[in-house]
């Protein structure tokens, strides 16, 4: 028997064709333009662009940022789906439903609140200029703001994984003795190790391209707070299309890198924890 | 990235851990776990939305009210509505149809397509922005010939659309995904063999199967597109009453120094994202109710 006469569904030619029209027209020929455009540059003035002193104090900020952001968001997030799945208190339903604020809350809104919150006069600006910490218009700022974002991403990884978990294993390794620290570091943690680590990965991608919530609280002063997405703008500002693209696909490959693990990670998650999803 | 936004339903774990001498942590842990947990909480996340709420009101109802109904405020509410309304549709249709095609058929290149399916959410907003730019921009692929037959892309109401379609693409197609994956096409099949045609096939089983599905991918589609902020930045152009959306609008008044203005319309987003919340705790709800019953 032929592949095709195994297909007792209808629509394959049609929900395929449509699909890949679709993707092709919106994202991928657009995203080609970046790639075909920076080919007509020649390497040599790809590489000066992309490596000015000032783009590259951006990648540093950027990326260090966003490492250190998703870091913290690992540390805590796992402890809010840990508190929110194992344990009972007053206000639990309204907290979990509110840990998806940054994917539903725009960018710009939380921007311009966090700014307001940490500016010198700001509720917690000005609680921390006493002690010396200055966060709005420096680059805490942009890691406050990439704390934010990259929030839900964490809890939301490990939080089914949890739910998921069964009283035995840990009842087990109770029964054999382990106290209840050595059951979370040497049963629960490696079960969850995959999803945080995941987690990690979406929390530090987004954190790498957002855009919307750091320019408010950033101060955007060259050298010290201007971020990647930022360099990109200014570019453009400037009508240097060209300078522009080639810091974008400086960016694209970076996506793609990134895209490719968190894929990696996703599939381990999987066959470590035999979910399917 | 909507692995992390993946529609959960599931009863309550708590109780079997507590309940249990062997599974549970001393109070002071279990106390000082949850402090240091509602703390991180409050700060980053309860603190910054009160803020939207408080500096809106400060000076009270009706300067927040006239920032509301100025004219320039209510043509981005306008085109905000526009952009929305033609975007998620579109993304509906896409979403329902790549979910179709990757789990109803086994193909090659299928691993590709559902990865590529994941590209804009690996994309920052900003070169999202870009990309059109390059196409459709004066210097761009298509710019002669749009200026040519006098149609204007960038800088105008399509770009806005186009950008916000690109950056919500992947919402409703990685939720249904999974979630027919899961289903299989066992029934679809009975159907099929039994007689009904494809769109039968759709609307009788597998709609009312994926439906809660849909309507959670809907929302966040929906919150992402009327939110969206860096791309629509990069092909608005900012012209006042004409291609500005509300959080664009939002940036203009807050860089003019009027700040009240700008936290007024910002509030109006920040209830936009309640809302969705709300709607997206109930379909959580009533997820699990319908497990529970099957």
């Amino acid at each position: 028997m032929s592949r095709r006469s195994l297909r007792v569904l209808p629509g394959f030619n049609l929900t395929l064709g449509y699909t890949l029209f679709y993707l092709s027209v919106i994202v991928l020929i657009p995203l080609s333009a970046v790639f075909v455009k920076t080919a007509g540059l020649g390497f040599g003035q790809f590489w000066d662009v992309v490596t000015t002193p000032r783009v590259l104090a951006s990648y540093r900020l950027s990326f260090g940022a966003s490492l250190l952001a998703a870091a913290i968001n690992a540390v805590f997030g796992l402890a809010l789906a840990w508190v929110l799945v194992r344990y009972s208190f007053p206000g639990k339903k309204l907290v979990d439903a509110l840990i998806d604020l940054p994917f539903a809350l725009p960018t710009a809104v939380a921007g311009i609140a966090l700014t307001a919150l940490y500016a010198p006069n700001g509720w917690l600006g000005s609680a921390l200029e006493p002690l010396g910490i200055k966060v709005a218009f420096t680059p805490l700022g942009v890691l406050v703001a990439l704390v934010f974002i990259g929030l839900p991403f964490v809890v939301r990884t490990v939080q089914p994984i949890l739910e998921d978990l069964d009283t035995e294993l840990e009842e087990a390794a109770a029964s054999l003795g382990a106290r209840r620290w050595q059951t979370f570091r040497y049963v629960t943690l490696p079960i969850l190790l995959p999803a945080l680590l995941t987690g990690f990965a979406l929390a530090f991608a987004r954190a790498v391209g957002e855009y919307g919530s750091v320019i408010f609280i950033a101060g955007n002063i060259p050298m010290v707070s201007e971020i990647t997405p930022l360099m990109i703008i200014t570019k453009l500002e400037q009508y240097d299309y060209a300078g522009a693209t080639a810091i974008a696909v400086v960016m694209l490959l970076f996506s793609f890198v990134l895209l490719l693990a968190i894929n990696g990670l996703q599939a381990w998650t999987e066959k470590a924890t035999g979910r399917n999803r | 990235m909507a692995a992390a936004t993946a529609l959960r339903a599931t009863g309550n774990v708590a109780a079997r851990f507590e309940g249990r001498a062997a599974t549970r942590e001393p109070h002071w842990v279990k106390w000082s776990l949850i402090a240091m947990s509602l703390t991180f909480f409050t700060l980053f996340l309860l603190m910054p939305l009160i803020a939207v709420f408080v500096e809106a009101l400060r000076k009270g109802w009706d300067t927040y009210l006239t920032a509301l109904i100025e004219p320039d405020a209510l043509s981005a509410i306008r085109l905000t509505l526009i952009a929305a309304v033609i975007a998620v549709p579109l993304n509906l249709s896409f979403g329902v149809s790549a979910a179709w095609a990757i789990t109803k058929f086994n193909f090659r290149g299928k691993h590709v397509l559902t990865t590529l399916i994941d590209l804009p959410f690996s994309v920052s907003p900003v070169v999202a922005g870009l990309i059109y730019v390059l196409v459709f921009g004066a210097q761009g692929w298509f710019g002669p010939w749009l200026q040519e037959h006098d149609l204007k892309i960038i800088f105008a109401v399509p770009g806005i659309v186009l950008a916000t379609m690109f950056v919500t693409v992947p919402f409703i197609a990685r939720e249904l995904i999974p979630l027919m994956q899961a289903q299989g096409k066992e029934e679809e099949e009975a159907a099929v063999v039994l007689g009904a045609n494809g769109w039968q096939t759709f609307r009788h089983v597998t709609l009312p199967n994926i439906k809660w599905g849909l309507l959670y991918g809907v929302i966040l589609c929906n919150a992402r597109a009327m939110g969206e902020f860096g791309a629509v930045s990069v092909v608005s152009g900012h012209i006042r009453g004409l291609t500005n959306t509300l959080p664009l609008h939002v940036e203009i008044l807050y860089n003019e120094y009027q700040f009240t203005a700008a936290f007024a319309v910002a509030s109006v987003l920040a209830l936009l994202a309640l809302v969705t919340l709300c709607i997206k705790t109930w379909i959580e709800h009533q997820a699990a109710r319908s497990k529970e019953e099957s």
